[in-house]
């Protein structure tokens, strides 16, 4: 096990190293000067270029890369150009609000998502699944940001059970936080839902066609225990390579639903600061994102591990 | 030396199984019975409906099969059983033992879980006193006390062990027969033997009744009071092993007895039985085995019954009798 989760966060350099360089040198590469785009269009060369040397851009790229990577490696991020602030200091509010959006949608995923697909199976060829996979089709097709619009008017406008967008800390209230996550976390959860579904069902078919379901049936076990105990157990293990694919999609931020939501999380902070070209905040949430992702990878493989017997850890 | 009323009787039973939209019968008509501690042998080539006849007694025949006849267990009909209680007869009313334990038994669950949870719900034991019954199972089919079985996972054992668990869980919770489906032909030869032997001893332990599934007459000659032979779904012959091997009076039983290969034997090729089995969906009306056999004549496009020939019962028109073998 040691050994297993040593080679892991081995595997986790390269991960992590690998998009962190490639955003270093296209940021770089692409067009657009953060010194000019701070002073905006009033502002003298020689402004900008005091600006770019305070900023060290005037600086060759291979030192550049050397300060940024020292930068990385000591975990001083930097100061965002526009907000004036520790990177270290921004992320971890943006990155609160994307985690609780991807958890309530995960779980709203993984809950239905195993339930109905573990109907669909046990009715299978009947109205009910026939009729749940329909849904899951409906569900996968549509978009997130057009199904967000119709959330908003059914229940923000018409019903008036949740704000339409905007967000409220979880030190502000509890209930108040979790009524801004709701819609974004129901669009985005009703497309995953309808993958784990669709998965669910098919590994559920497998996994009842199996001489061990019959053995436990001939043993006299009741259906619910038959399904519940012996089918699930199995069935789930497919599925939670298709959360895990839902859990990594979901935690590095769903652009369309934080902007359609005015959500201040990880995607929105992304998409600003590439826009502003600020380079320490684009910087930092990448390093956030692709640690959260390594992070991710290895839960999962401890979940297979405890799923079947069979995984070996190491 | 059998007496008494029938563990098991079925009478009439037929199967059919819906093959690309159409119902194909695969077991016609089969009746037999087992008394109180008798182990019936049903022996036939693969796709005979042998396992389909067990899975029917079972009550779990695969998706979409249509099952007709009668099948009483302890004189209690099963076939009009809510499926609630017809699917409480496993276990306590009928142990089963597959033919693959590596599928047969749960991948991710250990044999401790396996075996309380039959335990559990079918005798209502206690958590703790089902693992104490699992445990005593465990060493009754001779498995080694040292190792924890009880936490191991199918993986983690071999085929002869895998099977012996098998038959811990088919008796654990005391039924009044066994159904074992080609028990051993997973197995190596020489496990073959052991598990074989484990079943007959088990047997005469606890004076269970058997209904043993094999295609190999010799083996079911060496502890079963009865053996039918089925063809194509069709009871053939029925009588006991040693006389079914000595003395066919079916022409495929004799057919089958000719292709058994014997040690030391000198002459260079075995004698099969000419022609194939009729694919499902395929079987000529009348006796199943005409096309193939031998002493076949017009009569033999109806259907015989079965016939009392010596001491044996024969759906034939042609029996060989006595000098004939």
């Amino acid at each position: 096990m040691l050994r297993f989760l040593g080679q892991r966060l081995l595997l986790m350099i390269p991960t992590v190293v690998v998009p962190l360089v490639l955003v270093f040198l296209l940021l770089r590469l692409a067009p657009g000067d953060p010194a000019a785009q701070i002073l905006g269009d009033q502002a003298t060369p020689e402004q900008v270029a005091t600006l770019r040397a305070e900023m060290g851009l005037d600086l060759p790229l291979p030192v550049q890369f050397v300060l940024w990577t020292k930068n990385v490696v000591t975990l001083k991020l930097g100061t965002s150009f526009f907000f004036k602030q520790p990177v270290v200091d921004l992320l971890p509010q943006y990155a609160l609000v994307t985690l609780q959006t991807a958890l309530a949608a995960l779980f709203l995923a993984v809950a239905l998502g195993s339930l109905l697909g573990v109907i669909a199976a046990i009715n299978r060829d009947t109205i009910i699944d026939r009729g749940l996979v329909g849904i899951a089709v409906l569900g996968i097709s549509l978009p997130e940001f057009w199904l967000a619009l119709l959330l908003i008017f059914l229940f923000a406008v018409t019903l008036k059970w949740f704000p339409v967008s905007g967000y409220i800390p979880p030190t502000d209230g509890l209930l108040a936080s979790a009524a801004t996550i709701a819609l974004p976390a129901l669009a985005l959860g009703i497309r995953q839902s309808a993958l784990i579904t669709r998965m669910m069902r098919s590994s559920m078919l497998d996994v009842l066609g199996e001489p061990y379901i019959v053995t436990a049936r001939a043993q006299g076990l009741p259906e619910a225990v038959v399904i519940g105990r012996y089918a699930v157990r199995t069935a789930a293990i497919p599925v939670v390579t298709v959360a895990g694919l839902s859990a990594s999609y979901l935690l590095s931020g769903a652009v369309s639903i934080e902007l359609i939501f005015s959500l201040p999380g990880l995607g929105k902070l992304l998409i600003d600061a590439v826009a502003r070209r600020d380079y320490p905040v684009v910087e930092g949430a990448v390093l956030l994102i692709a640690l959260t992702l390594a992070a991710l990878n290895l839960v999962i493989d401890i979940i297979y591990a405890l799923l079947d017997p069979r995984v070996r850890l190491g | 030396m059998i007496a008494g009323p029938p563990i098991l009787e079925v009478q009439n039973l037929s199967v059919a199984l819906p093959i690309s939209g159409r119902m194909v019968p695969v077991v016609t008509d089969l009746s037999l019975s087992i008394a109180p501690g008798e182990a019936v042998a049903l022996v036939g080539e693969s796709g005979c409906g042998k396992s389909m006849t067990a899975r029917a007694i079972i009550g779990l025949p695969p998706p979409g099969a249509a099952v007709s006849g009668s099948i009483r267990l302890d004189g209690r009909e099963l076939t009009t059983l809510a499926p609630r209680e017809r699917r409480r007869v496993g276990g306590r009313g009928i142990g089963f033992i597959f033919q693959e334990p590596m599928t047969s038994l749960h991948p991710t669950l250990s044999i401790g879980q396996q075996m309380t949870d039959s335990l559990r719900y079918n005798l209502g034991l206690s958590a703790r006193a089902a693992r104490d019954r699992a445990r005593e199972l465990l060493a009754r089919v001779g498995l080694p006390k040292e190792r924890d079985l009880l936490n191991a996972y199918v993986h983690e054992l071999s085929g002869g062990m895998r099977q012996r668990v098998m038959i811990a869980i088919a008796v654990s919770c005391d039924p009044k027969l066994i159904i074992a489906d080609e028990p051993t032909t997973a197995l190596d030869v020489t496990i073959q033997a052991q598990v074989l032997d484990l079943l007959i001893a088990m047997r005469a332990e606890s004076g269970l009744a058997m209904l043993y599934i094999s295609h190999d007459l010799e083996v079911v000659a060496e502890f079963c009071d009865r053996a039918i032979v089925m063809y194509a779904g069709d009871q053939m012959e029925a009588g006991t092993p040693v006389a079914c091997l000595k003395t066919p009076h079916h022409p495929y039983t004799r057919g089958l007895v000719d292709a058994i290969p014997h040690a030391g034997e000198t002459r260079a090729r075995l004698s099969p039985i000419p022609g194939q089995v009729p694919a499902l969906g395929f079987w000529p009306g009348g006796c199943r085995f005409q096309p193939r056999c031998p002493r076949q004549d017009q009569r033999c496009a109806t259907r015989p019954d079965l016939a009392g020939v010596a001491h044996a019962e024969v759906r034939c028109w042609h029996p060989l009798v006595g000098d004939a073998s």
